[in-house]
């Protein structure tokens, strides 16, 4: 059997852009709701934090939902391998992610101090773990887990908690803090903006070079020798993450290109590595899962792509438009004078 | 317990507990695109505010919703990779196309409803809230579509012991999830009326804002009356088709054991549900009501639990092919009882409503806060009879339940995983509940008056 047929590699590429979506779109989140008390100081600069990320937070979060079904329509093997595989480590994903939504809706729901700490401390957790746990996922998918010859999972939860995959989480969670300070720093006024561009300031070379040391780990442990594609892509995501590093203290907008650059490039160099496999056993190369053996048939695949074909353009118009509905800058001041929703229908 | 009961377990847990807030979301977004329309239309403030408090309860069943619909997409991989195995090439296109044509127009659109007051046009803005509520109901239909090929598979052939889709249109207008689509959506508008009354009657009882809780009740009494009454009638065809495809669903609902011809209808049985017709002690039967229920014609014949388990055993080999029969039993008849009692509810209150003495009925206004439970003890009863009716099949006439689970998850993880998410789900019930109690307590803000700063910006932050 072939490793792969045309509409195989069409579902990979797509089912890789949906991460990377979900990456360049929730990473910021992840970063703004682990800075919250950080660059947050006063209830008003709080909520006008939340206000930067609550009108898109949820449209990006669904990015991840569509990967994940994305993944279970078009490689159901790949699906159940990983998901069952990985299972204490999407639990607390999961948990992670439960935490946060909820802390987002809840915070301004109480008026005592007590409540809002708490939520803030949710919404802290609920980002921390997630941002961590997609790079230790990730690390181990490209590096390989011990998977038997029926693709079921042999491991443990500590399997997955070796060194080259703890590197990749620290990468994933180094370079979300800094996306998520810089896109506040981008996206508010005032004193949150200048607090944000120093803690970017500071969390951005951090991030390059511990995204660097796990990327040359990454490109130098390609079973078989160095794999030049995945080099080419991990030497691009370095000059990002740099760029980055260099820009984070001065110019917000092109610092917030190169984070959205390098997570692209990061995870791209990965999916690359990846292909064309979709999950790696350290068990045995034998037992490696390529992209034929974890898909759906052509019929499926076909439907699913004509599918795609239709709603992925529409998808994104209005999620751009929605941006651009919410480019305005969120400042704290605006939080201070109330207006009645007659006043504001009115404008 | 084993991985299996365990993993069973879960996802009833989870699969419950991520059904309270789907059908108030659903129904809910409705009401609220509704009461935009008409302050659009009429620019009478009071529709304003509706729009703004009913929204506000929307937005908090939202959140519970969208943060444990998450669980339920990946649990199929996590619990249940035999079954993803099995299933997966007709299975997850539902999943990824309601992700993709509902569920990104519903998060991004509710963005902008929330946060576009005054950045939007006003009619832009009210397209949103229609948006919102059109992708919710679209959202429902591929998940019902998933489910119902649990129930009735279709569009499919075998190849290499997997079932593979041969046919996606039969599998998204399959009989059966047209059927459930349609009792389901009505449901919601049920549960959502339902919150109406009961929310308004509270207030009402206080002589709170009667232009607000007024223009609810007259929303929704007559929504759950009529819905009450259409839900059961689909309800009903519903169950004439089951029988066809499930005839063993039904034959348990009723707890009827040997083939029967123009079989009564059982108000309350006691026994142990488990052996022969003489271990079960009829108490109350309405005669032939059964067979026109099940058939359509009250001479019409319903099998029996024995008989259609010796058909089956010739058919799928060895085995037991009933389902739990008490459950069943009890299951429907609360379903049904709550949907009856709902109706005779709100029709009751619909004729107080039009004698104009609704706000002096103290009782009526009294027992609506309590009667808003009933639409989630027929949802939830619903669903365990849907679910647990079909055992033990997990995907009917092809896949058992016990090899559906994941082989290389064990009974440890299972537990660690459960007790989180109990746990977890439990204090988000009492948080949310009480949330949801002090909006309601605090009703519909004065317009031109914020409660605190900030709120008026976005009704959530």
């Amino acid at each position: 059997m072939d490793a792969y047929t045309a509409l195989q590699v069409v579902w990979f590429i797509l089912i890789s852009i949906l991460w990377l979506g979900y990456f360049v779109l929730e990473g910021f989140d992840f970063g703004v709701g682990m800075l919250f008390r950080v660059v947050g100081r006063t209830e008003n600069e709080r909520r006008a934090i939340l206000h930067a990320i609550g009108p898109i937070w949820d449209g990006n979060e669904v990015w991840l939902l569509v990967a994940g079904g994305a993944t279970f329509a078009a490689f159901p093997q790949w699906y159940a391998t990983l998901f069952s595989g990985f299972y204490l480590a999407l639990f607390l994903i999961l948990l992670g992610l439960i935490v946060r939504n909820v802390s987002f809706e809840f915070w301004g729901k109480g008026e005592s101090e007590r409540w809002r700490t708490r939520w803030e401390w949710a919404m802290i957790g609920g980002s921390f773990l997630p941002a961590l746990l997609w790079g230790v996922g990730w690390a181990n998918i490209v590096h390989g887990v011990p998977i038997d010859a029926r693709h079921e999972y042999t491991g443990t939860l500590f399997d997955l908690l070796g060194p080259y995959a703890l590197l990749g989480g620290l990468a994933t969670l180094s370079l979300f803090l800094a996306h998520g300070a810089i896109f506040l720093n981008l996206k508010t006024e005032g004193e949150i903006g200048a607090r944000a561009q120093a803690v970017a300031a500071r969390v951005a070379p951090v991030a390059a070079v511990v995204g660097i040391a796990f990327l040359i780990w990454t490109v130098a442990s390609h079973a078989g020798g160095v794999d030049v594609p995945s080099a080419v892509l991990a030497a691009l995501a370095a000059v990002a993450l740099v760029a980055a590093a260099l820009l984070a203290g001065r110019d917000p907008a092109r610092a917030f290109a190169a984070t959205c650059g390098a997570i692209v490039l990061f995870f791209t160099a990965l999916f690359v590595d990846l292909f064309p496999h979709t999950m790696v056993s350290s068990t045995s190369g034998a037992f490696d899962m390529t992209l034929s053996q974890s898909a759906s048939s052509s019929y499926t695949l076909t439907v699913m792509t004509v599918v795609a074909a239709l709603l992925v353009p529409v998808v994104l118009l209005y999620q751009g438009w929605t941006y651009w509905v919410f480019r305005h800058r969120v400042s704290a001041d605006g939080f201070d004078e109330v207006k009645s929703p007659l006043d504001l229908l009115d404008k | 317990m084993t991985a299996l009961e365990l993993a069973r377990w879960q996802f009833g847990i989870t699969t419950l507990y991520h059904f309270i807030f789907v059908p108030v979301t659903i129904g809910l977004a409705f009401c609220v695109a509704l009461f935009q329309t008409r302050w659009h239309r009429s620019g009478e403030e009071h529709w304003l505010r509706s729009t703004r408090f009913w929204g506000k309860l929307l937005l908090i069943s939202f959140a519970l919703g969208v943060a444990t619909g998450i669980v339920q997409e990946f649990q199929f991989g996590m619990n249940w990779s035999n079954y993803s195995r099995f299933v997966g090439d007709i299975f997850g296109a539902p999943l990824a196309m309601e992700g993709l044509a509902a569920f990104f127009v519903e998060s991004t659109f509710l963005g902008l409803w929330i946060f576009g007051w005054g950045r939007l046009s006003k009619g832009v803005h009210l397209a949103c809230a229609w948006l919102v509520a059109g992708s919710t109901a679209l959202s429902a239909y591929f998940i019902l579509a998933a489910n119902s090929w649990m129930q009735h598979p279709v569009g499919y052939k075998m190849a290499e012991g997997k079932a593979e889709l041969t046919n996606i249109a039969s599998v998204l207008f399959n009989n059966t999830a047209l059927y459930a689509f349609a009792h389901t959506i009505l449901a919601a508008l049920l549960t959502a009326g339902m919150i109406l009354i009961g929310v308004s009657a509270w207030h009402l009882r206080r002589g709170n804002e009667t232009e607000v809780f007024g223009g609810a009740m007259r929303l929704g009494l007559p929504l759950v009356a009529v819905a009450a009454i259409v839900t059961v009638f689909v309800g009903h065809f519903n169950g004439i088709l089951m029988t066809r495809q499930q005839p063993m669903k039904m034959a348990a609902a009723d707890a009827v054991f040997e083939n029967k011809q123009g079989a009564g209808l059982s108000l309350f049985a006691t026994g142990d549900f488990k052996s022969n017709p003489e271990g079960l002690t009829r108490d109350i039967e309405i005669p032939n009501l059964l067979s026109w229920i099940s058939t359509g014609y009250p001479r019409g014949e319903i099998k029996g639990i024995n008989d259609i388990n010796r058909e089956y055993r010739s058919k799928y080999g060895p085995g037991n092919y009933t389902p739990i029969v008490a459950v069943a039993y009890w299951t429907w008849r609360a379903m049904i009882g709550c949907a009856m009692a709902m109706f005779a509810f709100a029709a009751y209150g619909w004729w107080l409503l039009r004698r104009g003495r609704l706000q002096q009925s103290r009782r009526f206004l009294k027992w609506a806060v309590p009667a808003a439970g009933l639409p989630f003890v027929a949802s939830a009863t619903g669903w365990l009879f849907t679910e647990m009716g079909r055992q033990p099949w997990v995907v009917f006439g092809l896949l058992k339940t016990d090899v559906a689970n994941s082989p290389s998850v064990g009974p440890a993880e299972v537990w660690i995983s459960l007790v989180g998410f109990t746990l977890l789900y439990g204090v988000l019930a009492a948080i949310a509940g009480s949330v949801f109690v002090k909006t309601v307590r605090k009703g519909p803000v004065e317009a031109g008056k914020a409660e605190e700063p900030g709120q008026e910006l976005a009704l959530a932050y």
